[in-house]
């Protein structure tokens, strides 16, 4: 296949206005990224709270406006306004997110039956019993058995949940699917299920990820790509493998440090990160004089 | 060793629709003076209800059988003032969401130095000294400001150090730590568990240490146990449980655990999922989602026995050992 970009980001910013000190200013959130996804690929957008990276991922579907930059979806403009219901939905069926939280982000009167056939519907003209079909398919794509189907969200453990929520981004059939922290709220044993299940997918429908996360070894198992962002800019871009193998900036391999494993030592971390720790509360007081 | 903390046969129960459900199973562990232990297991465990029981922090309506016992006090049995100097001088608790336990609308100094000055007639003065130092040494630069904030102007880390802070201020014995960390950040996660430590040391305080994240626990404390289902179902040394596990639901666990440093074809996902102690069948709890299990682990619960580097609930230990095919190599030496 050809090397197309699918998701194309130039010098992408977003601020948002804060007071600071009685007077009004601009922070930050998003400062000149750019970065590219080839069809069928996967990117990992990785850095701890504060760093931006869920910022993008709201800038990626639209539920915020970018102040500069340009964000393109298999070659067209993202960012001015959809003219008219149907360009909004042609955006839907670009690009589906799936959240962290699966208890807020389901109706909880509605079935999951019920919740996947008003998504298919959406977004195909699709009759009666093809729409039913659909969502069967959807619905054993990820593994959930008629009576879960059938179920309202409130009789889901947390792990079912989140395989509706990839159903339903699924029934757009997206190009690109966002998943922000989708699998950071799930017990270990449940991770490793939606993670196999994603790969899967994967396999199945060619669907690029995008993958928002603070979890490395997550991101390791899930993508080919990363970008490591640190207060709204990219401090390192490059494989997967070779970011976390080998990372170039001091920032990556604090944060690969920081993460237990056998023989981890905080107390180590804690030292070596201590200039940037300085440099950190110098922020922090910042922030909190503000 | 000389156990500061004695739990010996903890079972409780708590109403739901109308029953008394089981929540913990039959629950026995030492905590020695100065000793850290692990508590590790998915949602529904029961490792922050055991925590709760320890603290006396259970909901109403639940119900205990066994005993706590703590410096030879029957934990369970307190009340009034016995009550009342357990929780002053014996525990302190750290909980995971730092917001969520400290009050909003009361200064940070406050917040910390109320207890010592209502309870323990220090003057206000003396107070703010102690708390000012102990701030220091979690790492919070400019102490004395601080106190003068309020907890929104304050960052998560920086509020979780101020928790810690206020849990050694009352220089308890026990701290029981739930999740202190995993709200936040990985690089403020490595600094706050090594001042958490580093207290914990110097002042010779024991620590019961509850988390989801195995490495974590494994990496802090001197022993892990495991729990599934209300029931602990191994506890041994902390740096054996990688390459040696008792149980194949800790096997099980480490091997479903995406690696930082090795790409897997496919995880070893764990079929199921995690059940609460009162939808747990009869026999082992893990049975169903056991890879190991056959027609004699669902006969009865197999009780927790001693082995030589730990304890286990596995009835096929014998025969599993060095096989259930930990992550690292050199696995299996029995």
């Amino acid at each position: 296949m050809a090397d197309t970009a699918i998701v194309e980001v130039i010098g992408l910013r977003k601020t948002y206005p804060v007071t600071q000190d009685g007077q009004r200013t601009d922070f930050v959130a998003v400062d000149d990224v750019s970065f590219s996804v080839q069809q069928g690929s996967s990117l990992a957008i990785v850095g701890e709270s504060g760093s931006g990276k869920s910022t993008i991922a709201k800038l990626l579907v639209g539920l915020e406006r970018v102040t500069a930059g340009t964000i393109l979806i298999d070659g067209v403009d993202r960012t001015a306004k959809p003219r008219g219901a149907r360009a909004r939905r042609q955006r839907g069926s670009d690009v589906q997110i799936v959240f962290q939280d699966p208890y807020t982000s389901l109706d909880r009167r509605q079935t999951v039956e019920a919740a996947l056939a008003e998504a298919v519907r959406l977004h195909s003209n699709l009759g009666r019993d093809q729409v039913a079909r659909r969502v069967k398919e959807l619905a054993e794509m990820v593994g959930l058995d008629q009576r879960q189907a059938e179920a309202r969200p409130i009789a889901l453990s947390g792990g079912q949940r989140q395989r509706v929520a990839i159903a339903r981004a699924l029934a757009a059939e997206p190009r690109v699917l966002i998943l922000d922290e989708s699998v950071a709220a799930l017990d270990v044993s449940i991770q490793a299920q939606i993670l196999n299940l994603l790969a899967d997918i994967r396999e199945a429908t060619g669907v690029t990820y995008l993958l928002i996360s603070h979890d490395l070894a997550v991101v390791r198992q899930l993508t080919r790509d990363a970008i490591v962002m640190r207060r709204g800019q990219v401090v390192e871009a490059g494989s997967t493998v070779s970011v976390l193998d080998h990372p170039q900036e001091a920032y990556t391999r604090r944060l690969r440090d920081s993460v237990p494993r056998p023989g981890w030592d905080p107390h180590q971390i804690s030292r070596e990160g201590a200039i940037a720790t300085a440099d950190d509360q110098n922020t922090a007081t910042k922030e909190s004089d503000r | 060793m000389s156990a500061l903390l004695e739990v010996d046969g903890l079972t409780v129960t708590l109403p739901v629709a109308g029953l008394q459900q089981p929540v913990l199973r039959d629950i026995s562990f030492t905590l020695g003076q100065g000793e850290a232990l692990g508590l590790v297991g998915e949602s529904g465990s029961g490792k922050s209800m055991t925590a709760r029981a320890i603290g006396r922090l259970l909901p109403p309506g639940a119900q205990c059988e066994g005993r706590i016992s703590f410096d030879g006090d029957s934990v369970l049995e307190l009340d009034g003032a016995g009550l009342r100097t357990y929780r002053t001088h014996g525990v302190a608790m750290i909980f995971q969401d730092p917001r969520a336990s400290i009050n909003p609308v009361r200064r940070v100094g406050d917040f910390l130095t109320e207890a010592l000055v209502t309870n323990e007639g220090v003057k206000q003065d003396d107070a703010n000294t102690r708390a000012a130092e102990l701030l220091d040494a979690v790492g919070i630069d400019d102490p004395r400001r601080r106190m003068r904030q309020y907890p929104h102007q304050l960052s998560g880390g920086m509020l979780q150090r101020v928790m810690i802070a206020a849990a050694l201020l009352i220089n308890p014995r026990l701290i029981l730590a739930d999740e202190p960390t995993t709200a936040l950040d990985v690089t403020t996660q490595a600094e706050v568990m090594a001042i958490l430590d580093t207290l914990r040391r110097e002042r010779g305080v024991s620590m019961l240490f509850i988390t989801h994240d195995l490495e974590l626990a494994a990496a802090v404390c001197d022993r892990t146990a495991v729990m599934y289902a209300g029931l602990l179902m191994e506890e041994q040394r902390s740096l054996k449980l990688d390459s040696d596990p008792l149980h194949p639901y800790t096997a099980a666990l480490v091997q479903a655990r995406p690696d930082i440093s090795v790409t897997h074809e496919r995880l070893l996902a764990i079929p199921g999922r995690p059940l609460s102690a009162f939808e747990a069948p009869p026999g082992c709890a893990f049975g169903p989602r056991c890879p190991h299990a056959e027609p004699a682990c669902a006969q009865a619960v197999p009780p927790l026995l001693d082995v030589d580097t730990g304890r286990s609930r596995c009835r096929r230990l014998p025969e599993l050992r060095g096989t259930m095919g930990a992550k690292s190599a050199g696995a299996g030496n029995g």
